[in-house]
């Protein structure tokens, strides 16, 4: 179809969306990048230039160290629950005995992925509360000596704690893309399986996984990313307490900039992040099909 | 016999697995309607009497106000991406001209921007433009950020729709315009809604830029609201398991209502490929 104008046309349609994305998505990574060549602060009006100062003190502030280990645990953590013990559920709610009850189950592990973060936050922070939570009831139930035990209030506990909140908020989402990619794939295979003798195991390594190369690879990309930006669960939580021991990139940065005033410093951060997550995204980008129409 | 123990194990450790998510949801829902002082000494216990106050104290203590914002905000920035993600797609997908490449990489790689290493710009931009502070900033940054997804959601769907139903239209005599919204748009309405339902839930639960953004209380969204709100009563506990309560209706009823278009617009982006 080519129709003359429709060169005009099409650029009618696109203008807006473009613009806004121009604007508001690319122009303000290109500001950020000029930001962390300066001092400055939202508080006062001293501008200074200081080149890369800032990307060296970034090579050696020891708080992001801390920041890279907890982003790290969310990411293991999120890989194991949200790819490996979700695709387990969702072969497991596959099976044919499972059929019928599916639905109630997809329904309700879907259900905690609709809450705000925020909410899950704040309901796993009161949950570990050893004075008004249910963990320790639950824990003394089974003859744990919970006197000092205080998930959020333990440098060493409280990522574990922040990231088990986060599981739970996610597994059933992936359990439910997982069980609609597993639907594609005809029956006929799995009964070929049977037949020769494959036990259910077996069936899970040789036929879904390797079908499903594609949902998954591109499923742990985003959810490795997603763990690269955390900032909800850990900010509403721990705020990367107690001391630092819960910081992770994005809330660092946001504490260095907007509660420090250190906005040179924290776009230098800033950047950072999108460097990884711009890596990530270039393999994501590979997974998807963009067709040459 | 052996495949029936199995069978009863597995339905057993799903079971189990149902129990810890909802548990927690059930604790949430049940606090809500106790008193404190049931909530430190009785755990377990049902609340002895229901406080339907806590959810009307929690609505009047500022929920209210927080909930009446964030559907503004998440209205306006939905209606605003999806939009013109309708209008982006529609050449992306059906008009033929040279640089298209080029715009279908810019939008894609919009994917790829973390909202995270923008944010000390856009706060800065926003003070700039006048958008700090206000609905409209909001609307705009946060719907900003849906545009790449849902229009690389709507392009795939246009694709599928036949080409033959256009050409007829254009040797009837039909313009461009004519086309897309008596024909393209009314064909889309399933992907439309998919889409609006996917950026609804991401602008509704969106914490960052309500933090970075808003500053005046009368305008903060219920993310950031429910934080300070926790953050002022710490001893009304009840109170803030109300509040979250009421934050978390909303989406679960559309889940339940339209499960369809709900999973079909989560899944487009995971499945693809």
């Amino acid at each position: 179809m080519s129709r003359k104008g429709s060169r005009k046309t099409a650029f009618i349609y696109l203008a807006p969306a473009m613009i806004v994305i121009i604007v508001f998505l690319y122009l303000p990574i290109i500001l950020n990048f000029m930001n962390s060549l300066y001092k400055w602060g939202a508080m006062s009006t001293e501008v200074k230039w200081v080149g890369f100062k800032y990307y060296k003190q970034l090579v050696e502030d020891d708080t992001i160290r801390v920041a890279l280990k907890n982003n790290l645990v969310f990411v293991i953590t999120s890989v194991v629950c949200q790819i490996g013990v979700s695709l387990v559920i969702s072969a497991v709610l596959e099976s044919k005995f499972l059929r019928r009850w599916q639905s109630f189950f997809r329904t309700i592990y879907f259900i905690p992925s609709l809450l705000m973060i925020t909410v899950t936050g704040i309901t796993f922070k009161m949950l570990y509360s050893p004075t008004i939570g249910l963990l320790n009831p639950v824990l003394e139930l089974f003859g744990v000596n919970t006197s000092n035990v205080d998930i959020l209030g333990s440098a060493k506990t409280a990522i574990w704690g922040v990231a088990a909140a986060s599981q739970w908020q996610f597994i059933g989402y992936t359990v439910v893309l997982f069980v609609v990619a597993m639907q594609s794939i005809s029956d006929d295979i799995y009964e070929a399986a049977e037949i020769d003798g494959a036990s259910g195991i077996q069936r899970f390594f040789s036929i879904t996984v390797p079908l499903m190369k594609n949902t998954i690879m591109i499923n742990m990309i985003i959810i490795i990313t997603g763990a690269v930006r955390v900032y909800d669960e850990v900010y509403v939580m721990t705020n990367g307490g107690p001391g630092r021991a819960t910081q992770t990139l994005a809330t660092y940065l946001y504490q260095v900039g907007f509660k420090n005033d250190q906005m040179g410093y924290a776009s230098a951060i800033a950047f950072f992040v999108f460097i990884i997550t711009f890596i990530l995204g270039l393999f994501q980008m590979k997974g998807y099909d963009l067709g040459d129409d | 016999m052996k495949k029936k123990i199995s069978h009863i194990l597995i339905l057993a450790v799903l079971i189990l697995f149902a129990f810890i998510i909802i548990l927690p949801l059930v604790w949430m829902v049940l606090t809500g309607f106790k008193t404190n002082t049931e909530l430190f000494l009785e755990p377990w216990k049902l609340p002895e009497e229901w406080k339907v106050e806590n959810y009307i104290n929690a609505w009047n203590a500022g929920i209210g106000v927080f909930f009446k914002n964030s559907v503004i905000t998440t209205v306006g920035s939905t209606a605003l991406s999806t939009l013109l993600a309708c209008f982006a797609a529609y050449p992306l997908s059906r008009i033929r001209f040279k640089t298209k490449k080029l715009w279908v990489i810019i939008i894609l790689g919009g994917l790829m921007l973390a909202p995270q290493s923008a944010v000390i710009s856009l706060f800065k931009m926003s003070q700039v433009l006048g958008l700090y502070d206000s609905y409209v900033g909001m609307m705009i940054i946060t719907g900003a950020f849906r545009i790449p997804f849902a229009t690389f959601l709507i392009m795939t769907f246009y694709k599928d729709i036949s080409v033959s139903l256009d050409e007829s239209a254009y040797i009837d005599g039909a313009k461009t315009r004519q086309v897309f919204w008596r024909i393209i748009i009314p064909l889309s309405k399933p992907i439309i809604a998919s889409c609006a339902i996917v950026s609804f839930r991401a602008v509704w639960n969106e914490l960052m830029f309500a933090n970075v953004l808003l500053e005046s209380t009368a305008k903060k969204t219920i993310p950031i609201g429910l934080v300070n709100f926790q953050g002022a009563t710490t001893t009304n506990w009840t109170m803030v398991m109300a509040g979250m309560v009421i934050a978390s209706v909303p989406l679960i009823v559309v889940f339940l209502f339209l499960q369809k278009q709900f999973i079909r617009g989560l899944t487009a982006g995971g499945v693809k490929g």
